[in-house]
């Protein structure tokens, strides 16, 4: 294939950059994912969280 | 108007896109592996750009997208100042690092089919010059966000500037046509209709329409890290305010 050489590095750098940004995308999810879960297991919590648990109680009676 | 004013919930909007993005990652696949075999396997090389006409099924898409990325920013930009949309500024600032990576893909696969083509890597003619520009433009704004600690004063500084460049993308649109430029001129999107052979275009279409979902899907994902962050910061400063008031 002639200018192989050119397409090929186009390619390539396409899968690299669309690679590298959805990994990085990956790993930011799961850092505030697990940031979140750590304050929340701490017993720090959202307002709107801490009024839907409350409901559930009352709804269930406990 | 209702589904809009329900999407201001990001409860409701983490539902939503859960269920959603599986889909758009499978259609996007199936759509792009459709769309690169006939672009490999079916479409002709060109009479003129002969193989390197290749390169365009990626460089044409990353084009339109990087563009479609900052106007999306603008829509956004308007929802933060006019609106005060809650999840305007998540969009906005969720869509910088992917129009950055587009504009970059742009670039260097427009390089590396100008070499061949050209004759040289790099001209400094308009559209190859204000694409530069938007590409500068996404990495001030990412660096605009990383500076400024509060989101919300970020947002808003993020969002005049965003409005202020995108006088960009009609420079970017019609520099082809307004000067005298390397650069071929639109082929695709005329008023006359598209001058390219239709075993051309629909490969074309194709790669660009399963990348614009991949785009979509991307910005969904990048939209829920950022809710997520968000709420790690605002608890963050909750626990923080409860260590000194005890």
């Amino acid at each position: 294939m002639e200018h192989f050489g050119f397409i090929f590095a186009s390619y390539l750098v396409t899968l690299v950059i669309i690679g590298a940004i959805s990994i990085w995308l990956v790993l930011d999810y799961r850092a505030q994912k697990h940031a979140l879960a750590a304050l929340e297991a701490r017993g720090v919590r959202r307002r709107s969280t801490k009024s839907n648990q409350a409901t559930v109680k009352m709804e269930s009676g406990s | 108007m209702s589904w809009f004013t329900d999407l201001a919930n990001p409860t409701r909007f983490l539902n939503l896109t859960a269920r959603l993005l599986p889909w758009l990652w499978g259609l996007s696949l199936l759509v792009l592996v459709v769309g690169f075999y006939m672009a490999f396997f079916e479409a002709p090389e060109d009479y003129q750009q002969g193989q390197t006409i290749r390169i365009m099924f990626i460089h044409v898409p990353f084009a339109w997208l990087a563009m479609a990325a900052y106007g999306l920013m603008a829509l956004s930009s308007i929802g933060t100042l006019v609106w005060k949309h809650p999840l305007a500024d998540v969009s906005a600032k969720a869509l910088a690092p992917l129009g950055a990576a587009f504009a970059l893909i742009c670039l260097l696969t427009g390089s590396f089919w100008g070499k061949p083509m050209w004759g040289t890597w790099w001209v400094w003619d308009a559209r190859l010059t204000s694409m530069l520009v938007l590409f500068l433009m996404y990495l001030g704004l990412i660096a605009l966000w990383s500076a400024v600690e509060d989101p919300i004063r970020a947002g808003k500084a993020a969002a005049v500037l965003t409005l202020v460049g995108s006088i960009n993308l009609p420079i970017i649109k019609y520099s082809v046509d307004w000067w005298n430029t390397l650069h071929q001129p639109a082929s695709v999107f005329r008023f006359d209709g598209p001058t390219i052979h239709v075993s051309m275009l629909i490969p074309l279409l194709l790669t660009a329409i399963g990348m614009t979902i991949l785009f979509l899907a991307l910005h969904m994902f990048a939209m829920r890290t950022e809710i997520l962050r968000r709420r790690v910061r605002t608890l963050t400063l909750m626990e923080a305010s409860q260590a000194g008031a005890q």
